[in-house]
């Protein structure tokens, strides 16, 4: 019976294929962070003045601030005056073409699986690549200017696009939001910029893949993306880092913005390093990501597998403002060993007749933590608001935790708001059944959790879902057996 | 008693097994082979599950002494996904539930694990399909049961009927079917024994867990054991199912001196 018990509870982690280091010429500022830094930074990048002003102005205002309280989070003290605010893959010239690229650089990606030459050959997507601070490639990118979308690294957008950017940039999320919106605006160094004119509908699935590479830096970046009156994108976001026995730092800011009758849907396959299984290394990811249903009947869809990080601690939003707008968030969070998520999504609805679903669903074994925490808010206009909430844990093992912490405001009494949640374990029974026909107990927890997830995997683009259901598998190997 | 042939397929020799501490199996003895079909009766609790549960290889189960070989090979020393893979087939007194996991996805990797261990290739998935329908039909079981999550919300009868596409599927060397029968209809009963009736051959044999007679008239068992306490109290041709139909199990209580 006791060895029965050690199967649902005994956790190793499967070796995390993505720890290799990419031995490339690296060009790293040092550690610490103060106006000069900043200044360093933008000046690096050759950036306009209101652009360092943004940025200072953000800086001054982070360093009032105190240390974000975390609700279910546990984590040290960040010393935000041991991290390298600036690294970037040392350029000889700037690449033009991918012959240009530091062949290191491309090997490193081929072993992602993200080969820029064959996504640029076959598979009709576009990709834009950054390694740790800095945009290494962003392919398609004529193809696609024939139709007069905009898809490429933020520092280009800053200085081919800079009405667009000054126009939207921060008008989601202000620098003063929080925290780690604050350091970000302050110190952000690269990210993908994507702009979709009115009726054009972006012909592939546009993706940013984020590496962290460098040692004691962190990752900042910064995602902007609008798409204009009748256009629709879909855009994908992958991540991994290197095995690295100290903790990095990972703060992104991702602002959508969605004008009349526009659809964007944003996925997010995130495998950042979870650290080892006695919870030792791994990233923090602190992300905030949000989106403004600008335009009438226009939609945001989130989509997001959670495997990896140490501690993951992100909300994509959707502010419903337009008319008839839809939001929608589908979520598959994976804990295992000391992981701590608290992952979840904001849905704010200002305008009439406005709709959000949230789909959530947590996995956690081994020792870890995993929070859904959620907020509905249907505000005093928003005439005939909808919400539908699922929020569904799956446990594997006794000593983990699941919660969910879902919070309404409503405002108006049109409003129908429904939320349901569910726990569920996999039980001893259901694995002896799948072994009895021939399924070992890895690959019965890969069926189950698949089966559990299903419902979000197949809001993920195609050519994802197959990579985001092996990675659930991988996440979870060892957790059971 | 007349056996037909001399090579052994099982053969369980003083067998115990324990759940919690608690000896439930106290030296079981019997052989199996193949083209037999024996039939385990005896009184709720005496142990049926159990053993067929322990010759399955379930965890929670320790065997305590005895050995149990298959095929020449020790069966105590395979995982439970190996036993299944060597040709061991369990049909559950209760199958278990599998939401979200569809029947298709859950066969195609069953089956797949079972070539994959005799060395050979995936199935296709055309192939596939068409061994589905194939077999679905031995059990005539619906195409909208199929296509569900695995037992997820099928009726009990269902459930059986499902358990018997699995072993066409999976086409075992020893099907262990374990109460199959309880819970069916007339109807269904004749459609399940005639579905393990098609599946016999002079290859693999089937161990029947029953109460009832009634299944015993489709599926003719050569043998009857009577599992009690534990222990194989009485073995005896088809005659003695038929008694124990009749006059229920004190008499043997009483012969052993209870
Ligand atoms: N998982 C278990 N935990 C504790 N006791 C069990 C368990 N499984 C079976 N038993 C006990 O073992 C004995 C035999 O059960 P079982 O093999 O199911 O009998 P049968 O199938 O002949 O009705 C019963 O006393 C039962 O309560
Ligand atoms: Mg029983």
């Amino acid at each position: 019976m006791q060895e029965e018990k050690d199967i649902l509870d005994e956790v190793t982690t499967g070796d995390y294929k993505y720890g290799f280091v990419t031995d490339i010429d690296t060009e790293i500022i040092p550690i610490g962070l103060n106006e000069d830094v900043v200044r360093l930074i933008s000046s690096k990048k050759n950036e306009p003045q209101w652009l360092l002003d943004f940025r200072l102005k953000a800086f001054r205002y982070w360093v009032t601030l105190p240390m974000p309280e975390w609700a279910h989070l546990q984590i040290p003290e960040i010393d935000y005056q041991s991290i390298s605010y600036y690294a970037a893959p040392r350029k000889k010239e700037g690449p033009k073409s991918l012959d240009e690229v530091d062949p290191e650089l491309l090997k490193t990606f081929d072993k992602l699986g993200i080969s820029l030459v064959e996504q640029m050959a076959l598979s009709g997507m576009a990709v834009d690549a950054v390694m740790d601070s800095v945009s290494v490639k962003t392919t398609f990118k004529e193809k696609l200017a024939e139709m007069g979308v905009i898809f490429c690294s933020f520092s280009e957008a800053v200085h081919d696009y800079p009405d667009l950017v000054q126009k939207y940039l921060a008008s989601v999320v202000p620098y003063r939001d929080n925290f780690y919106a604050a350091l970000n605006s302050a110190v952000f160094s690269d990210g993908s910029f994507v702009y979709i004119p009115k009726g054009v509908r972006c012909p592939m699935e546009l993706s940013t893949y984020f590496r962290i590479n460098a040692a004691n830096t962190g990752q900042f970046e910064r995602t902007l993306i609008v798409a204009d009156d009748d256009a629709y994108v879909s855009y994908l976001e992958g991540c991994t880092a290197p095995m690295r026995d100290e903790n990095q730092l990972h703060a992104a800011i991702v602002e959508i913005i969605a004008h009349d009758r526009a659809e964007i849907k944003y996925s997010t396959v995130q495998n950042w390093y979870p650290g080892d299984k006695d919870g030792k290394g791994g990233i923090y990811n602190f992300v905030t990501k949000r989106g403004i249903c600008k335009g009438d009947s226009s939609k945001i869809s989130w989509t997001q597998v959670e495997t990896g990080s140490a501690v993951t601690w992100k909300y994509p939003s959707c502010i419903l403002q337009g008319d008839n707008s839809v939001g929608e968030f589908y979520s598959v969070a994976v804990t295992n060993n000391h992981q701590q998520a608290d992952t979840g999504t904001k849905m704010i609805h200002l305008g009439k007749n406005t709709k959000s679903t949230i789909v959530s669903k947590g996995i956690s074994a081994g020792f870890s933590q995993n929070s859904y925490r959620g907020l509905v808010r249907i505000t005093k206009n928003a005439e005939n608001a909808r919400n539908h909430s699922q929020c569904d844990s799956l446990l594997l093992s006794d000593k983990c935790g699941a919660h969910t912490f879902p919070y309404m405001e409503i405002n108006n009494e049109t409003a129908i708001v429904e939320h349901e949640a569910t726990t569920s374990k996999i039980s001893e029974d259901q694995i002896f059944y799948c072994n009895q026909r021939g399924i070992s107990t890895e690959d019965a927890v890969g069926l189950i959790v698949n089966g559990y997830a299903k419902e979000v995997m197949n809001k993920l683009p195609m050519e994802f879902a197959v990579e985001a259901q092996k990675l659930l598998a991988i996440s979870l190997e060892g957790s059971v057996g | 008693m007349k056996r037909r042939k001399f090579n052994l397929m099982l053969e369980i020799k003083n067998l115990h097994a324990n759940v919690n501490g608690k000896e439930i199996l106290r030296g079981i003895n019997l052989t199996v082979r193949p083209g037999e079909v024996h039939a385990i009766m005896g009184p709720n609790g005496s142990g049926k599950s159990t053993l067929s549960s322990v010759l399955a290889g379930n965890p929670v189960f320790e065997v305590t002494e005895g050995e149990v070989t298959f095929e020449g090979k020790n069966l105590l020393d395979l995982a439970p996904e190996e036993r299944s893979c060597e040709g061991i087939f369990l049909s559950f007194q209760y199958p278990v539930e599998i939401p979200g996991v569809s029947m298709v996805n859950f066969m195609r990797t069953a089956i797949n694990e079972h070539r994959k261990y005799k060395k050979q290739e995936p199935i296709s998935a055309s192939d596939f399909l068409k061994l589905m329908r194939e077999k679905r039909e031995v059990v005539e079981l619906d195409n909208k049961l199929a296509s569900r999550s695995v037992n997820e919300g099928f009726s009990g009868g269902e459930k059986k009927r499902n358990e018997i596409f699995q072993m066409a599927m999976l086409e075992p060397k020893l099907a262990i079917l374990d109460e199959t029968d309880s819970g069916l209809d007339i109807d269904a009963l004749r459609i399940v024994a005639n579905g393990v009736n098609k599946l016999k051959s002079e290859h693999n044999a089937t161990l029947v867990i029953t109460h009832y007679q009634r299944l015993l008239d489709y599926i003719k068992p050569e043998f009857v054991h009577v599992l009690y306490k534990g222990k194989i109290v009485k073995s005896a041709g088809p005659e003695l199912a038929l008694e124990l139909e009749e006059k229920g199990y004190d008499w043997i209580k009483k012969e052993l001196g209870e």
